[in-house]
């Protein structure tokens, strides 16, 4: 029992990374129809903003005038990071569209999905050149204490990480059901040819869903380093695919689903692990969700397509 | 006019070329390097120990009594497999070298030593412990010991320094080194314990960040401590994790662990740690100690186990090209007189040990514990000969 309750923490935290991407590939995939494979290393490059923030933060004087306990201080920077680092790469994913996607606007679905695969591969090179192949250490921002609950370990960073994952899953699902610029957006997937003749700007839509999606994957990016502190410029692949499987398995137009999907799928892969030898996890994982799909095509909340399918 | 004015300035030009004596050919040796990719530290030591020695040397080998200008030819293997053999591949048939060092790691220096051997060029991999690398392979060599080797030794180690009768293993198993370390040291381990004594046999795939499942299912499988014979980025990880985990039993790694940048990384987690490796930076003494100094003196940091051993490589080249006697610049006839040589270094006293050579060009040397100190430094701890 106490094994199982200990996978169950570890697939909550390993969900909450899954479900932060997963909610910007399923929008931008939702307004544009479109396959934005660069975000696995928007997220990437998230989690070096996040580093580089975090890492100014630390180093500045004010903390010792000020003279707060480590453990407020340490609070404080972590929020700070956040913000700053949603702001700076929402400014990434907006650069991402303006320059790699709006040109292609007209363009056949099969060069713009193209185009987010050179993206990421210039994001990563790029990265490689600036600052060089070495391993980061992301700083601590939350002093490790564990919690033993009988058996099972729970950190508080995993506790705060699977907390403001659904936070901001339950925010966005919000903001994009109940804001006028959410609207635009349900009516921009909805029907992406007929909306924009009615006013509203599709550039203009679909750079705040890059932005949103940006600043989602920079927040999974910091949680990602507070849990595995080390930053590389590659680790936006793997984790960008899984992501996308997840927002696929979602369902297209929902934010709650793909969100869902990406916890979904980091139960998934842990307790595959806990039941099978840990070489067959990819191959059951994904034989698993091969057989969702088999029966529900349209993932967990997506509607059939209508008939404006472009792709 | 002065097509004509060109036309005799080439012939002359040409006719002086003709009757000059013809210059020593230049010998350029291959770095095949993990410089990008998943473990740069490593690609980083090789590239600086290889840069040494040619600073050592002043450029230029004397051989038989002629002096030939020697040129590296370094080139990045992005840590992958497939990237390392085309690399081989350019190495040999575009930079035409004569003789190549690397790749380090086995995944790597596995399918490269295929190429390097289908096309007769020789090959030294300075930190390849799996067998495969120069397994029927006459052309390809090594400087490290084998895994075969490493896995009992760990096996015995912690048997004698704890008492433990149960393990736990984790391992990448879509990577060569670990995976073969793992599969040897199992075998060792159940020698000595029987078998079944190995209670959790876990793996994840290169790129992986959370083991928390795996390490989960280990603890709950009863295991005492937790052997993984990873790279350094991961070592890090998953020390952390167990830890995290509330699991608090030694864990032991391999000569992966080695690297400059492991406490950098993993930080206090890991001070107190045990891992078998090719020597021991503190403490060293002699020619050792004289390269870690020359080494520290010049990159700023002490070189692991990749650096060394890199060193050791070049000089066993060093060597077997100046056993050849001369350079006829015919590349066929050069690389067959080098491979041929370096056939024949029966025994070499490198820093990181001496080392006799098998029939399959796999030295026979002693094995170093080390312990990672509380000031994150390796230790000597105590050395396993075979």
């Amino acid at each position: 029992m106490d094994f199982l309750l200990q996978q169950l923490v570890n697939a909550l935290q390993s969900g909450s990374f899954y479900a932060l991407i997963a909610i910007g590939y399923s929008m931008v995939y939702s307004v544009l129809m479109l396959f934005n494979f660069a975000h696995g290393d928007v997220f990437m490059v998230g989690a070096y903003i996040g580093f580089f923030v975090s890492g100014g933060l630390l180093a500045l004087d004010v903390w010792e005038v000020i003279g707060l306990p480590l453990g407020v201080q340490l609070g404080l920077i972590l929020v700070l990071t956040l913000i700053v680092s949603m702001f700076l790469n929402a400014l990434v994913g907006m650069a991402v569209e303006r320059i790699g996607y709006r040109p292609l606007r007209g363009a056949p679905r099969a060069s713009a999905a193209i185009t987010g695969l050179m993206i990421g591969i210039i994001l990563e090179n790029g990265n490689l050149a600036l600052l060089g192949p070495q391993r980061r250490a992301f700083p601590e921002l939350i002093i490790s204490a564990t919690i033993q609950l009988g058996e099972v370990s729970i950190t508080n960073k995993k506790i705060m990480i699977v907390v403001v994952a659904l936070l901001l899953t339950l925010g966005f699902h919000q903001f994009v059901r109940r804001t006028k610029w959410g609207m635009a957006m349900r009516a921009m997937a909805y029907d992406f040819v007929v909306v924009p003749l009615m006013g509203i700007s599709i550039n203009k839509i679909a750079l705040m869903t890059f932005a949103l999606g940006s600043a989602l994957a920079a927040a999974a990016g910091i949680l990602f380093g507070i849990a595995f502190p080390v930053l590389d410029p590659n680790m936006g692949i793997l984790f960008g695919w899984k992501a996308f499987v997840a927002a696929i398995l979602g369902g297209r137009g929902s934010v709650l689903g793909a969100g869902l999907a990406g916890f979904l799928l980091g139960f998934i892969e842990i307790f595959v692990v806990a039941f099978f030898p840990s070489t067959m996890r990819n191959l059951i994982a994904f034989g698993i969700i091969l057989l969702i799909l088999t029966f529900r095509p349209h993932g967990f909340f997506g509607e059939p397509y209508s008939a404006q399918l472009r792709l | 006019m002065s097509r004509k004015l060109l036309g005799l300035a080439l012939f002359f030009v040409l006719a002086l070329a003709a009757c000059a004596p013809a210059a020593p050919p230049t010998i350029k040796i291959g770095v095949n390097a993990e410089i990008t990719g998943d473990i740069p530290k490593v690609g980083e030591g090789t590239k600086f120990a290889a840069e040494m020695w040619l600073e050592e040397i002043g450029g230029q080998l004397e051989v038989g009594g002629t002096t030939y200008p020697v040129e590296l030819v370094i080139e990045d293997n992005e840590a992958k497999g497939e990237s390392a053999a085309a690399v081989n591949q350019k190495l040999i048939t575009q930079d035409e070298v004569l003789v190549i060092v690397g790749p380090q790691a086995s995944k790597q220096a596995v399918p490269a030593g295929g190429v390097a051997n289908d096309l007769e060029t020789p090959m030294i991999s300075p930190w390849s412990t799996n067998p495969d690398t120069t397994l029927n392979r006459p052309w390809v060599f090594r400087t490290p010991f084998l895994d075969p080797f490493q896995g009992p030794v760990v096996a015995n180690f912690v048997t004698e320094e704890f008492g433990f009768t149960q393990a736990g293993v984790l391992f990448d198993v879509a990577s060569d080194y670990p995976k073969g370390l793992a599969d040897f040291f199992k075998e060792g381990w159940e020698t000595v314990h029987g078998a079944g004594s190995v209670v959790a046999f876990e793996s994840f795939t290169t790129g992986d960040s959370d083991f928390s499942a795996q390490l989960t299912k280990i603890i709950d499988s009863g295991a005492e401590f937790l052997f993984t014979p990873q790279y350094y980025n991961e070592v890090a990880l998953i020390v952390q994790q167990a830890h995290e985990l509330g699991w608090d039993v030694p864990i032991v790694g391999s000569d992966s662990w080695g690297s400059a940048e492991t406490v950098e990384l993993c930080g206090e987690d890991c001070y107190g740690l045990f891992f078998s490796t090719h020597y021991a930076a503190e403490g060293a003494t002699g020619a050792t100690k004289e390269f870690i100094d020359a080494y520290n003196a010049k990159y700023g940091y002490v070189p692991d186990d990749v650096g060394a051993l890199t060193w050791d490589s070049f000089h066993i080249v060093e060597q077997a090209i100046q056993d050849c006697g001369e350079i006829t610049g015919d590349l066929a006839v050069d690389r067959q007189c080098v491979r041929d040589a370096m056939a024949n270094i029966k025994q070499f006293h490198g820093i990181t040990g001496d080392m006799t050579f098998t029939e399959e060009g796999d030295p026979i040397k002693c094995a170093v514990i080390v312990r990672i100190s509380e000031e994150g430094k390796f230790t000597f701890y105590k050395q396993v000969c075979p």
